[in-house]
């Protein structure tokens, strides 16, 4: 048994130059699509199932076509993003959700990181509805850092260290609007440097990013977001990098921003603290999947999800004393060769003869409440209720 | 500033001392140490008269050999620091200055005669003429010789730079493509050949089978051609050994920085503002993979100055390369311990210089504390 384990992550040179060579051909082709110009917009153009919705990933998959394998690191996820609304995704490390917001952005690193398939459509300021996972590169730069935005979780190396930070804020605007001058963008600039709470942006607007603290530099990234008004921002972990007492300036900062700029949020994270927070929904995510959907008060009153619940069971809490903190056992299941089975079988404490089948299908349990668990299938499908 | 360079100016006549004393000892405890005497060993052998053995003498007093090491190291130091730099025992060069003679003539043919004293001269001089006096001054010789190397290592790296730094950037951006492979697989080529061999194959190709470009000089006065259209002509083939064996490693160097910067944080920064993949690579990327390529400006100025050593031989031109070849293979000692410091200086100068460009073009480095 431990041999033919052992064997299963073994790849001989042969397999691994023929996995290579296939990959170079499937890269080669996303690649080319998207390097096109002058592409008809139709192509794109798409419509919201919803349209109270700003995004709506439906059915998408990114992969990582390594030479060890394709790596399914988003295998399928289905949410939406309404409009005015923080949605929160959390999960472990590795889980998929950078990747899932990086496909939004579309800024997986190429040429081995490919939507592969599903999409991705987002509503822009003027009504129409773009499906981000077909677009050309080309176009995407036209509502990329305008229509939405992106917050990294690194801001000590997010900044470039040889440009000015006004420099580099003045370029979000004098790219996207047309006609704007230098002084025009150097005074959007400061305005929005004061709008993130630097007072005195004149000088920060002189410095370079070397300059400033992390905190000083999360705020600039935030300031560079909000450059354009953009519609959406994505922010990847913004908070992780940054000392606690920094994280809940910057995280009263975004919902500040959110309700100055009448925009949505899309904010990832590990720490369910801050989801507990900020999110008005929350999506869990395990191994490239959807695991568990709904708004903040369903998941955090009634998880639902065996992994859901393990995850808040592993934050501490202030007025409980516990001899360990709990952790959930296992590790997530190797992203080459995923089983067809639950990924989260083999480290799940309420595990029943149904979860021997096939991957449980997501399914509305209550309301706006999603769950993808046998244990809450229907009965006659074999649930354990 | 100002502080800084004077700072690291001190510094580097520490190190340039450090350096003559490697110099020295170096030459002193090489086989054959005394090298007047094997020298002229042969002479010294057949010596009768003793003349011989005064002269060497002489000599080992005039580069103080005659005198213990430590002593002799002073006495060297002394000489180069009073601008003594030593005689070459190969070479001579035209001092620029001109000594006159005074034409006599003497039973029907004109003799021409130098005088020390102007009372000396005789009322019959009918004339004078000048005559060029050649110098043999290591220091002369190394002026007059740098000019003609400096000139082709300049045209070689502009060309280097021109040439690698693209296709740098382009086969780091085209990663593992076609073009990226066919580029390092000529680079490779390129850093592997020796450069006698190519600039012997380049020579048998060109010039000798096809006659394209002449193989030696540079200058031919059968040629025909204008002045400056025969250089050119003449330095196509050592132009394109020196540019072909350098593009390799400067292009290397360049994808491997491209290559990581393109993976930075910022550059996704920049992707994300939405600008296009033109100004996210040649505005954001190409100032930052500049920061490690500055330090190669260290290795360029002792480089532009010293001479292309082998490619200067291989294709016979008077520059200060092929001049500290012949002087190594000879045993022109003064010449070699000239040279030597000679590039020793430059390397400081070129040191502090990459060092200054540093902060330029680095903002986050800052220099003076």
């Amino acid at each position: 048994m431990a041999q033919a384990k052992k064997d299963s992550h073994y790849i001989s040179a042969k397999e691994s130059r023929r996995i290579a060579a296939e990959n170079r051909k499937i890269t080669r082709a996303f690649e080319k699509k998207k390097a096109r110009r002058n592409v008809n917009e139709s192509e794109y153009l798409t419509k919201m199932a919803d349209d109270g919705n700003i995004v709506e990933f439906d059915n998408l998959h990114t992969y990582f076509y390594t030479d060890v394998g394709t790596v399914k690191a988003v295998d399928g996820i289905t949410f939406s993003i309404p409009e005015g609304s923080i949605v929160g995704v959390v999960g472990e490390s590795g889980c998929g959700k950078s990747v899932t917001s990086l496909s939004l952005m579309q800024l997986v690193q190429g040429p081995a990181g490919q939507i592969a398939s599903g999409s991705i459509r987002f509503k822009a300021s003027d009504g129409k509805v773009y499906d981000v996972a077909k677009m050309p590169t080309a176009a995407m730069n036209k509502i990329r850092g305008k229509e939405m935005a992106m917050i990294f979780q690194e801001p000590m190396t997010s900044l470039n260290p040889v440009f000015k930070i006004g420099q580099q804020l003045d370029e979000v605007m004098l790219l996207h609007t047309p006609g704007a001058t230098k002084e025009q963008a150097k005074a959007r600039s400061i305005e929005m440097l004061g709008l993130v709470g630097i007072s005195d942006g004149e000088r920060i607007y002189n410095q370079f990013p070397h300059e400033l603290s992390g905190g000083m530099r999360q705020r600039v990234m935030i300031a560079m977001a909000l450059e354009c008004n953009p519609r959406l921002i994505v922010a990847d972990e913004p908070t992780t990098a940054l000392d606690v007492t920094i994280q809940a300036q910057i995280l009263d900062l975004l919902r500040d921003i959110k309700t100055k700029i009448n925009g949505s949020i899309m904010l990832i994270t590990h720490d369910l603290g801050v989801i507990a927070e900020m999110a008005d929904y929350v999506v869990v995510m395990y191994a490239g999947r959807v695991i568990e959907q709904g708004t903040a008060k369903e998941i955090f009153d009634h998880p639902m999800h065996p992994y859901t619940i393990g995850l808040q069971k592993s934050k501490p809490m202030v007025n409980q004393s516990v001899e360990r903190l709990y952790s959930i056992p296992g590790a997530v299941p190797n992203p080459v060769d995923l089983p067809n089975y639950c990924y989260f079988r083999d480290r799940c404490d309420r595990r029943c003869p149904a979860c021997n089948g096939d991957y449980p299908e997501i399914r509305t349990v209550a309301g706006t409440h999603r769950v993808a668990c046998h244990l809450y299938e229907p009965e006659d499908k074999g649930g354990a209720k | 500033m100002i502080k800084y360079i004077i700072k690291r100016i001190l510094l580097s006549v520490l190190i340039l001392f450090g350096v003559s004393l490697i110099i020295y000892v170096l030459v002193r405890v090489k086989p054959g140490d005394n090298f007047v005497r094997a020298k002229y060993a042969m002479q010294l052998a057949q010596d009768s008269t003793g003349e011989v053995e005064a002269s060497v003498e002489r000599m080992e007093n005039t580069y103080g050999l005659d005198v213990s090491p430590v002593r002799g190291y002073f006495k060297w130091l002394g000489n180069i620091l009073q601008g003594d730099w030593g005689e070459s025992f190969i070479f001579s060069v035209d001092s620029g200055k001109t000594e006159k003679f005074y034409s006599l003539t003497v039973n029907g043919s004109t003799e021409y005669i130098k005088y020390e004293n102007a009372s000396e001269i005789p009322a019959e001089a009918t004339g004078t003429i000048e005559r060029a006096v050649s110098t043999k001054s290591v220091i002369r010789i190394i002026y007059s010789k740098c000019g003609v190397s400096f000139v082709i290592s300049l045209i070689a790296t502009i060309f280097e730079f021109v040439i690698a730094i693209p296709l740098g950037i382009i086969s780091a951006t085209k990663q593992y493509g076609v073009l990226d492979y066919s580029v390092t697989v000529l680079a490779m080529m390129g850093i592997s050949l020796p450069t006698f061999f190519l600039g012997a194959l380049m020579l048998k190709i060109f010039s000798i089978d096809l006659g394209w470009f002449p193989y030696a000089g540079l200058l031919d006065p059968n040629s025909g051609l204008p002045k400056l259209v025969d250089n050119i002509h003449h330095l196509v083939l050592p132009l394109m050994t020196l540019i072909i064996l350098s593009i390799g490693g400067l292009m290397r160097y360049t994808r491997t920085n491209m290559l990581e910067v393109l993976n930075a944080d910022y550059i996704r920064t920049a992707r994300a503002k939405g600008l296009s993949e033109r100004s996210v690579i040649y505005k954001h990327a190409f100032r930052n993979s500049l920061i490690p390529i500055v330090t190669m400006l260290a290795g360029i100025l002792p480089g532009l100055f010293g001479g292309a050593m082998i490619t200067e031989t291989v294709f016979s031109i008077d520059g200060i390369g092929k001049a500290a070849y012949k002087a190594v293979v000879q045993g022109d000692i003064p010449f070699v311990m000239a040279y030597n410091m000679f590039l020793s200086v430059l390397t400081v100068i070129g040191t502090l210089f990459s060092d200054l460009m540093y902060a330029v073009v680095d903002p986050r480095v800052k220099l003076g504390d």
